[in-house]
C-alpha cells in the first residue's frame, strides 16, 4: 500500500543492529501515521518497541545501526545531525518517557525546566515564559500550578511528575507525541487520570501519537489503531476493536488472553502467551 | 477459636519529614488466620507498605502492637525475632533490585538459609544443596539456573528467583509486595499462576500487597482497602469487588483499565504491517 506524501511521520523498511555483534533489534518495520492519529505499539520487553521510538526520535545511542527510512513531515531522520534533529524534537516530535523522575533534573525547579524547553524552541523572554509554564501546568490538571513550579522534582508526587513531563512535551505544540509506557510507573488510578488528561490534551492540540506499552488495555484508552511487535517485527496491525475480537497471530490471542483477568474464576490457572504461541526460545 | 497467625492491634507510624509529620499509618486492627490469603489494597501513600515493614519487623510502631503466633514482634530487638525471620518470608516489586547482582542466583536463594537467626531457628539439619534443587524445581527454574547471575534472566525469570529465595527457609508466610506490577502483562499471569500454585501446594499463609484490585482478586480471599494510613474497608474479597461499600474501593475499581473499544474506529485504518 502506497501511502501520500503528506504523512506525518512514515517508517520504511526499518532495521536497527546494535553493537559490533549486530544483534537486530527492529527488522523490516513500516507503518505511517497521518496528522492527528494516534498509533499503540504494544509488545513485551525486548520486541522492540522503544527501539522504534527512539529511531523516530532521533536518539539512539551511538552503537546502534539504523536502516532504511523515517520521514517526520517529509524530513528524513536518519542521518540528519543533531542540530537539526535537536530542532524537530520539541518543535514536531516530542516524547513522554516511563520513568518522570529520570527524565527531570533533580537539580532544578520543575517550573524552569518547562520553561526551558519553551526557550530553546520559541525563543520566549523570561516573564512571559513564566506565565505559560503555569498556565500549561495548569491545563494538566495541577491545582496548585504556581507552587508546583517552584518545587523540586523530589517534592512531587509521582503522578504530579508525570503531569509536569506531559506539559514539557505539549508546550510547543508538537504535531506528534511519543509516549513510551507513559504510566506504567503509576498506580491504577492515576493512571486512569493521567491516561484521560493524555486524551484530552491530544484532542485539544490535534497532535498524533505514538502510543507504547506492554498493556493493550492501556493502549485502548488512547489509541484505536494498534501495531502488535513481536522479536523487532510487526506481526499484526488493526484496530482495538480488530486484534480483540478476532486476532489473528497466535502471539496476538496469546496477549489477548492474559490481558483478561477479570474472565478467570479466582484461584483457576490463568492463559499465558505460552498456551497459544511457542517461541523459538524461553523468554519469560 | 483458634488465635489468628498475626494480629496488628491500633498500628501507628508517624514519619517526620523536613518539619512536617505524617501518618503513614492511622490506629491499624488486622488479623490473618493460619493459611488465610489476606490481600492490602491502596495507593501509594496509603500505608500498604509501612504495615507490611511493621508486621516482619523491619520498622517500629509509634504506637500499636504487632504479635506474630502469639509472640510480639513491635519493639523486640533484631536478634530477638529468628522466629520471625524463619517463619515469614517477602517478596518485593522490582527483582532486578531486590537480587544482588554479585551473587550467583544458587547463592542468593540459599542466603536466607545461612542467615544466624534463622539457622538458629530451624536448626542445621538443612541441606542446603538439596533445598536449592527443590524450590528452584518448585518455581519451574532448571537447576542449572543456579551457577548464573540474576541479569542473565528475564523480569519474570527474576521475579521466579525471588520466589525460590523465599521459599528456602520453608516459611509458614509468604508476603509479597507488588509482585508483579514490574512485569509484563504478558508474564503477569505465569507469575500469578506460579503463586497460586505454591499457596495451594505448600499451605501458605499469603499477604499480598497490590494497587491493583483484580490481582488481589485472583490470589486472596480477603482484603483490607487502605487510604490514607486507615482501614476504609474490608471483607472477602468476592464481596468487595462485586459490591463495594465504600467510595474509595469502587474508585480504585473503576481505575483498572480495561480495554475499551471505540466502535467507529474501523472507519480509518492507516497501518500496514512490513509494507
Amino acid at each position: 500500500m502506497s501511502t501520500p506524501p503528506t504523512s506525518l511521520l512514515e517508517v520504511t523498511d526499518l532495521g536497527v543492529r546494535f553493537g559490533h555483534r549486530r544483534i537486530e533489534a527492529v527488522r523490516a518495520v513500516s507503518f505511517s501515521l497521518e496528522p492527528g492519529q494516534r498509533l499503540g505499539v504494544i509488545g513485551e520487553s525486548g520486541s522492540g518497541k522503544t527501539v522504534t521510538a527512539l529511531a523516530v526520535m532521533g536518539l539512539l545511542p551511538e552503537n546502534a545501526t539504523a536502516s532504511g527510512s523515517i520521514r517526520v513531515a517529509g524530513t528524513e531522520i536518519l542521518g540528519l545531525a543533531e542540530p537539526e534533529l535537536a530542532r524537530l524534537r520539541g518543535n514536531v516530535l516530542s516524547m513522554v518517557f516511563q520513568e518522570p523522575m529520570t527524565a527531570l533534573d533533580p537539580t532544578m525547579r520543575v517550573g524552569r525546566q518547562v520553561a526551558e524547553v519553551l526557550r530553546l524552541h520559541q525563543g520566549a523572554e523570561p516573564g512571559r515564559a513564566r506565565e505559560r509554564v503555569v498556565d500549561m501546568l495548569t491545563r494538566v490538571g495541577l491545582d496548585d500550578a504556581e507552587r508546583v513550579a517552584d518545587a523540586y522534582p523530589h517534592q512531587l508526587s509521582g503522578g504530579q511528575r508525570q503531569r509536569v513531563i506531559l506539559a514539557m512535551a505539549v508546550i510547543n505544540s508538537p504535531r506528534l507525541v511519543i509516549c513510551d509506557e507513559p504510566t506504567t510507573a503509576l498506580d491504577v488510578t492515576v493512571q486512569a487520570k493521567v491516561l484521560r488528561l493524555l486524551d484530552e490534551v491530544l484532542t485539544e492540540s490535534g497532535a498524533a501519537c505514538l502510543f507504547i506499552s506492554h498493556d493493550l488495555a492501556v493502549v485502548s484508552q488512547v489509541c484505536d489503531q494498534v501495531v502488535v511487535m513481536l522479536d523487532g517485527r510487526i506481526v499484526e496491525a488493526g484496530t482495538v476493536a480488530e486484534l480483540f475480537t478476532a486476532p489473528r497471530h497466535p502471539y496476538t490471542r496469546g496477549l489477548v488472553a492474559t490481558a483478561r483477568l477479570d474472565l478467570v474464576e479466582p484461584g483457576q490457572r490463568l492463559p499465558v502467551v505460552e498456551d497459544f504461541y511457542e517461541a523459538d526460545e524461553v523468554r519469560s | 477459636m483458634t488465635e489468628p497467625l498475626y494480629r496488628v492491634q491500633a498500628l501507628t507510624r508517624r514519619f517526620t519529614d523536613a518539619g512536617r509529620h505524617v501518618l503513614a499509618l492511622d490506629g491499624v486492627d488486622v488479623e490473618v488466620s493460619r493459611g488465610e490469603r489476606l490481600g492490602i489494597v491502596g495507593e501509594s501513600g496509603s500505608g500498604k507498605s509501612t504495615l507490611v515493614r511493621l508486621m516482619t519487623g523491619l520498622d517500629r510502631p509509634t504506637s500499636g502492637t504487632v504479635w506474630f503466633d502469639g509472640e510480639q514482634v513491635s519493639g523486640r530487638p533484631e536478634r530477638e525475632l529468628g522466629f520471625l525471620r524463619a517463619a515469614v518470608q517477602l517478596v518485593f516489586q522490582d527483582p532486578r533490585s531486590s537480587l544482588d547482582p554479585r551473587m550467583r542466583v544458587g547463592d542468593v536463594i540459599t542466603e536466607p538459609l545461612r542467615s544466624r537467626l534463622v539457622r538458629r531457628q530451624l536448626g542445621t539439619g538443612i541441606d542446603h544443596r538439596e533445598r536449592l534443587a527443590e524450590v528452584l524445581t518448585a518455581v519451574d527454574l532448571p537447576p542449572e539456573a543456579a551457577d548464573r547471575y540474576p541479569h542473565e534472566f528475564s523480569g519474570g525469570q527474576r521475579q521466579r528467583i525471588a520466589i525460590a529465595r523465599a521459599l528456602a527457609p520453608k516459611p509458614e508466610v509468604l508476603i509479597a509486595d507488588e509482585p508483579v506490577s514490574a512485569l509484563d502483562v504478558s508474564v503477569r499471569a505465569q507469575v500469578l499462576n506460579l503463586l497460586t500454585d505454591l499457596v495451594r501446594d505448600q499451605g501458605l499463609t499469603l499477604v499480598l500487597v497490590s494497587h491493583d484490585l483484580q490481582v488481589v482478586r485472583h490470589l486472596c480471599d480477603t482484603v483490607v482497602v487502605m487510604q490514607a494510613g486507615r482501614i476504609v474497608e474490608r471483607g472477602s474479597t468476592s464481596r468487595v469487588y462485586e459490591s463495594p461499600e465504600s467510595d474509595y474501593t469502587r474508585a480504585l475499581l473503576a481505575a483498572v483499565p480495561r480495554i475499551r473499544i471505540d466502535p467507529s474506529a474501523t472507519d480509518h485504518p492507516v497501518t500496514t504491517p512490513g509494507a
